[in-house]
């Protein structure tokens, strides 16, 4: 029995020796690493499933038809969740763009902020000057503002344009920013393709520069 | 052996039972305010039951979220208590959590050694707000709507992921049915199992190092010869009792809010949650529930966008290191009148806050709203320096106590 004793004691010595405690850290830091490794690898499909489904990333594009909006009309259309708007300017419109760039209105004439595709760094903020397409978003705090064409229906100066109900911010029929406004930029113009011939708008992504609110 | 003992010598219940009910001395002294712990576990209990019944005529979805909710308030049975239920109790909460605080801070409870009580008290005040945010959203009316499209905003101003947070917080680039799904399996699942796990730990460490009470002295310095605090009474029966009825009146009040101002004047459920969510039409002004519109105000009173958001962050996370604000050894402010009158000051500023925050923004608010925030602010950054020097009277040896 005694022998027995001595020899399982034999046994349990070494446990401490340098061997085996080397042995011992080996496998904890594997069995630490392995186990990292595998939780990461099982993290990124369980995060990848909270983003935007194949479906809701299928209605990322909005076609508008231009068939109805007559002269001087509006259209606001669902894009990506945001409101897009569509406008028609007539010759007189078009007019007050350059009046408000004389008379000094504006924070940003001449658009150098990049709230806009390179295309449409113009005074009309478009592909083609009649045809303003942009996000309806102020730049303050993301009201949705209203469209205000009627000149002075805002201000005995009013040229047309934009004013948001929320804080007063007011914009030109370009959505360029007027000077006194608590938004700090012009209003986002989306990437997007327009085909006269075929009287369609194709909202295709958001312009990556471009900050919405 | 009887089935008791035998059930007795297997079940870490009885053992439990004493540590935490039977032989939990609590001082004897408690007052009033010692009632709002008890009764926050008890609207916790309620807001699952009357959620639960809620969620079971619930649909996440943005074409029938906002449907749905009217269902419950007009087609189903009792459908309109349940929700008024959720409702009211989920502002009653914050209600009580206001009290259970200002409790801590009146009578130093969340100093030595009861720092880490504060905290994961603190953290859970701000798993609640998480919670009643995601409450808010799910019924997708136009409030719930712009909330969720302000509050996710928020998100983007973290540095560099801002924006692929905001997409995942959202699924999609704004609000959604997608975001209906997700907010309801925070709100259900996980957020609400974190605020049970939270009370848990919170209680277990309240009862590893003791309740502090109203003198903010230490009842363990004075034991009789069975080694029991001479100032302290067994929780059970005789808080266990006392806090039960506290849970009538309580519940007398809750139901007189139910039945007779669901509302609250608009102040627990905002007129504007009665139109369905339109994202072509933003509110005229979004403001916040009550509980949250003292950080708004704060938000609105810096007219830099990036340092409104700053001082809010400030504002909601200053709390946390209340602790080691406070240098003086003395706990409870009963014998620091300096350290009571700011904090008297404190709370009526935080009331003026939460007033402001519900006011348009208005320029004849501005002043309000920056001088609140100044004393918001100015109460945690004086704090060290007066407890330093406060003149200070020595608490009793023993708990003021008026048998009754």
């Amino acid at each position: 029995m005694t022998e027995d004793i001595k020899n399982t004691q034999k046994s349990i010595e070494p446990q401490t020796s340098p061997a085996v405690i080397t042995r011992r850290r080996f496998l904890t830091a594997m069995t630490a690493v392995t186990g990292t490794a595998v939780a990461g690898a099982v993290v990124v499909p369980m995060v990848q499933s909270l983003e935007p489904t194949a479906a809701a990333s299928a209605l990322a594009t909005t076609t508008v038809d231009l068939t109805p909006i007559e002269p001087g009309m509006q259209v606001t259309a669902m894009w990506q969740e945001k409101p897009i708007i569509v406008i028609n300017r007539t010759p007189e419109m078009l007019a007050t763009l350059d009046e408000t760039m004389q008379k000094g209105l504006l924070k940003d004439p001449n658009c150098t902020v990049p709230q806009q595709p390179p295309y449409c760094k113009n005074k009309y903020r478009s592909r083609i000057p009649e045809w303003y397409v942009g996000i309806r978003i102020c730049n303050h705090l993301c009201c949705i503002p209203h469209y205000r064409p009627k000149k002075g229906s805002v201000a005995p100066w009013w040229l047309g344009g934009f004013h948001c109900p929320c804080h007063g911010s007011m914009y030109d029929l370009s959505c360029r920013v007027i000077k006194g406004s608590p938004a700090p930029h012009n209003m986002a113009v989306p990437e997007y393709e327009i085909d006269i011939a075929k009287k369609k708008v194709v909202v295709t992504h958001m312009y990556p520069l471009a900050h919405l609110c | 052996m009887g089935l008791k003992e035998w059930v007795y010598k297997r079940s870490p219940l009885p053992e439990m039972w004493r540590e935490h009910m039977a032989e939990y001395y609590a001082p004897k002294n408690f007052n009033i305010f010692y009632y709002a712990g008890s009764l926050l576990l008890l609207m916790v209990a309620l807001q699952f039951l009357s959620g639960f019944l809620v969620l079971a005529h619930y649909i996440p979805s943005a074409e029938n979220a906002y449907n749905s909710v009217f269902g419950i308030m007009y087609d189903v049975k009792y459908g309109w208590l349940m929700q008024y239920m959720h409702i009211d109790g989920s502002s009653l909460i914050f209600v009580l959590l206001y009290v259970h605080m200002a409790r801590g801070m009146l009578y130093g409870s969340y100093k030595a050694p009861r720092e880490l009580v504060w905290l994961i008290g603190y953290t859970l005040y701000l798993v609640f707000m998480a919670e009643s945010f995601f409450g808010y959203v799910l019924p997708y009316s136009n409030l719930s709507y712009w909330a969720g499209t302000v509050i996710t905003s928020l998100l983007k101003s973290i540095p560099f992921i801002g924006g692929w947070v905001t997409t995942i917080a959202r699924g999609g680039p704004g609000i959604s049915g997608d975001t209906l799904g997700r907010f309801m399996a925070l709100h259900v699942t996980l957020v609400f199992i974190l605020i049970l796990g939270l009370i848990a730990v919170h209680i277990l460490y309240l009862h590893k190092v003791g309740s502090n009470n109203p003198d903010g002295i230490d009842i363990k310095e004075n034991k009789d010869s069975d080694g029991h605090p001479l100032d302290g009474i067994p929780f059970h029966p005789y808080y266990s009792v006392k806090d039960l009825s506290g849970f009538g009146v309580w519940l007398f009040i809750f139901s007189a809010i139910i039945f007779y101002a669901p509302t609250f004047h608009h102040i627990f459920l905002e007129r504007t949650m009665s139109t369905p969510a339109n994202a072509l039409k933003s509110l005229p002004d979004v403001t916040p529930p009550w509980y949250l519109s003292p950080f708004y105000a704060m938000l609105r009173s810096i007219p830099n966008k990036t340092g409104g958001i700053l001082v809010m962050v400030f504002a909601v996370l200053v709390p946390f290191i209340l602790p080691w604000l406070d240098r003086n050894p003395v706990r409870s402010t009963r014998y620091r009148p300096v350290t009571r009158i700011m904090l008297i000051i404190f709370f009526i500023n935080f009331f003026v806050l939460a007033w402001v925050g519900e006011q348009p923004p208005l320029p004849k608010f501005f002043l309000t709203e920056r001088l609140g925030t100044a004393i918001y602010v100015g109460f945690f950054l004086l704090l060290p320096i007066v407890t330093m020097f406060e003149p200070t009277r020595k608490p009793p040896a023993r708990v003021r106590y008026r048998a009754h």
